[in-house]
């Protein structure tokens, strides 16, 4: 066990995928010697070699297209995307070749090998273009895998699973943890399991339900229930595409109540999709209506970050609402 | 160091813009439009074999084109491209390569697909969505592909088999078997930005891939002249730093002899090659379309003197190769054996139900399943509205 960051627990997957392997090849703007914007490649250049770490021209389309094509031809390519704002000029290449490329061909050919790294989410103050949360668009896209770590010892498992995995992986880094969250993590190769959740704390009251950063936030609103008397079951979702539906509703058929938490706008925002498909198998068993505490649906703000984030008042108060219905 | 040419390039003292026509890019070609090889153009770089197997492939796509073409006209199928006039480009091309070099097609390149070996059956399989397409019936007619002929299937988004080909050429670089990747796109889609992402990209990572334009003068309607203003598309490879040529695309001998020196270079130095080739789409865009919408028939006419298939079979009979009986023996036993692949495939059933899930992801999730089951009981329920299915249900 080492005390590392979540940037740090990300480097050492990416380190020790790349040391297990020859195929994972790593790359994307600023990625080489520079070590990333945010350094989670950092001394992978220096350790593994320009050919399998290196920069890319400033061109997302470009970085994405590439890696769908360096994946077709067997390689491990871990592409990154500085930040996950800027993604949408690769929209076309990740939903219209990475998501179909085994499904069209028949599986003659795949990008299985892919995996697409970007930071996403508000808490650094950086307005509209630095902070979103683009996840729905791409759960809506069949043949993608969409996962979201929390803290540094699943980030380090969730890499490594997510670049060996048979299956394209959009793996969204919550850049407001990158060096917040420290925790223990294993030296050691080691995979936490795609398509899983995480029961972090059990309660019989209501279920508490996030990802990526907002993780901490219920976290902390659970606490704060708990001096109330409520007694919280929170669930991190870490997979999104495909999402673990068993644990959630096993969980709410228990506790019979459901509060959904993200930073995204709600209107079409992951929680409405979870929320239906909750709603669909645990009707009978619901005490309350499934509440989502989300951001706005306003573009991510500057000024007013702090009044639009889904945070942990926010969540206590949708909680006791919830348990009071 | 940072842009050195900035620093070491001589200094002007009156603002000289260098105007947009101070690159002029010839033409290469080695037959004339007779099929006699210009004065100065050696032809014996052309082995006999190549010249007949890319004729065969050339005449076999041409007949195809023509049955399809008349089987959508009859209803029989949903849609089709033809290829006409541009078999030069593209047999000739897939002839300069190597068998496992990987083709990144565009959707009018069925020529190199036959020079690789695609049968008749294949394509009718893919073609009717049948039971035995490679694609599993999952796309429109003409999205070919085949992992044993190194031929990736066609996706109908343009240009974004560019930057793939880019970064699928650096995986071979990396693999160190000494193959190279081509890439087919048309001019059209040389304006979107996947063309400008990937040249860039091959250029600065330096990847062994040929990229391969077809400029057959037409996007669907729109002609080159509001296509752009440049130089065509080679004049392109040189400001991004990628060696470029533009060759006569409906000369056989040209494509095949620049195709091979393009990949010769791209392998044995690791960088990007650009071919530009000076074609004309005889046809229209596709079935969808009518080409006596935008372009006169004297247009399409004068372009008819210039049919590759017609130069290369000159060339062929005045080497004592070819005459007019084994032209007409190729011919019909082309024509019948499309024919009877066409009933043969028509005859097959649809891929059963299970495909439908399948390939998705490598195996099912949940939700697949489960819509799966769903569907397989409404399909049971229903066998009359599901005529394609319902009798094979697994």
């Amino acid at each position: 066990m080492a005390r590392m960051n979540l940037l740090q627990a990300l480097n050492s997957a990416l380190d020790t995928a790349m040391a297990a392997d020859e195929r994972v090849i790593c790359f994307g703007e600023d990625v080489g010697q520079f070590g990333g914007v945010f350094r989670a490649t950092s001394h992978l250049r220096d350790r593994y070699g320009n050919e399998r770490c290196f920069n890319t021209p400033l061109v997302e389309q470009g970085i994405i297209g590439f890696a769908n094509g360096l994946a077709a031809a067997g390689f491990r390519a871990v592409a990154e995307i500085q930040f996950a704002d800027y993604i949408f000029p690769a929209f076309d290449q990740i939903v219209n070749e990475t998501a179909k490329f085994r499904y069209r061909s028949g599986n003659e050919f795949n990008v299985g090998g892919l995996t697409i790294r970007s930071p996403y989410g508000g808490g650094i103050s950086g307005g509209h273009y630095h902070s979103q949360s683009p996840e729905a668009y791409f759960c809506h896209t069949p043949g993608l895998k969409v996962v979201v770590p929390s803290t540094p010892e699943n980030a380090k498992g969730l890499l490594l699973a997510s670049i060996r995995d048979p299956d394209p992986v959009l793996f969204f880094e919550p850049k407001r943890l990158y060096r917040a969250a420290v925790g223990d993590v294993p030296e050691e190769d080691y995979t936490a399991e795609l398509g899983r959740a995480e029961v972090l704390r059990e309660g019989g009251d209501v279920t508490v339900l996030a990802w990526g950063a907002q993780v901490e936030v219920v976290t902390r609103a659970a606490e704060m229930a708990a001096e109330k008397g409520i007694d919280c079951e929170v669930i991190d979702l870490r997979t999104l595409l495909p999402w673990d539906v068993e644990t959630v509703t096993r969980s709410v058929l228990k506790t019979g109540r459901l509060v959904i938490n993200h930073e995204a706008p709600r209107t079409a925002g992951f929680g409405a999709e979870l929320s239906a498909t909750v709603q669909e198998r645990c009707f009978l068993y619901l005490e309350s209506p499934i509440c989502r505490v989300t951001g706005l649906d306003t573009p991510f703000p500057l000024a007013h970050e702090r009044e639009y984030m889904p945070d942990h008042l926010k969540t206590l108060a949708a909680i006791e609402q919830t348990v009071n219905f | 160091m940072y842009a050195p040419s900035s620093v070491d390039a001589p200094r002007i003292h009156t603002p000289d813009f260098i105007t947009e026509s101070a690159l002029t890019i010839p033409i290469y070609g080695m037959l004339g439009e007779d099929g006699r090889p210009y004065e100065g153009a050696d032809p014996s770089g052309v082995a006999k074999e190549i010249v007949l197997a890319m004729h065969d492939a050339a005449v076999f796509t041409r007949l195809l084109d023509e049955r399809m073409v008349a089987a959508q006209r009859q209803g029989r199928l949903s849609f089709y491209l033809t290829a006409t006039g541009e078999e030069a480009a593209t047999v000739g091309s897939a002839a300069g390569l190597e068998p496992d070099d990987m083709i990144l097609p565009q959707y009018r390149e069925q020529g190199a697909l036959r020079y690789r070996g695609f049968t008749a059956a294949q394509f009718m399989d893919q073609l009717f969505a049948t039971e035995d397409d490679l694609g599993k019936g999952r796309q429109m007619p003409v999205h070919y592909g085949s992992r044993a002929l190194s031929y990736m299937t066609v996706s109908s988004p343009l240009a974004t088999q560019i930057p793939q080909a880019a970064g699928y050429a650096y995986g071979q670089k990396l693999a160190g078997e000494g193959r190279c990747s081509i890439c087919y796109f048309g001019e059209g889609a040389a304006s979107e930005g996947d063309f400008h992402a990937a040249l860039n990209m091959a250029a600065v990572i330096r990847c062994p891939v040929i990229f391969f334009c077809r400029n057959n003068g037409y996007a669907i309607s729109t002609p080159v002249s509001e296509q752009y203003a440049g130089d065509g598309v080679a004049a392109r490879g040189v400001g991004y730093g990628v060696r470029s040529i533009r060759v006569d695309g409906n000369d056989f001998l040209a494509v095949y002899l620049a195709t091979q020196e393009a990949r010769r270079q791209a392998v044995s130095e690791g960088v990007p090659v650009l071919i530009e080739a000076m074609t004309y789409r005889l046809g229209a865009h596709s079935t969808s379309d009518d080409p006596s919408g935008y372009r006169s028939r004297k247009e399409e006419e004068a372009w008819q003197r210039f049919d590759p298939i017609a130069r290369i079979r000159a060339f062929m009979e005045a080497q004592g190769w070819w005459d007019a009986e084994r032209d007409e023996a190729l011919r019909q036993g082309y024509r019948d054996e499309i024919l009877a692949a066409m009933k043969t495939a028509e005859a097959k059933p649809a891929p059963s139900l299970a495909r439908l899930i399948e390939d998705v992801y490598a195996a099912p999730p949940w939700n697949l399943t489960e819509q799966y089951e769903a569907l397989r009981e409404q399909v049971r329920a229903n066998p009359d509205a599901y005529p394609k299915t319902a009798g094979r249900i697994e």
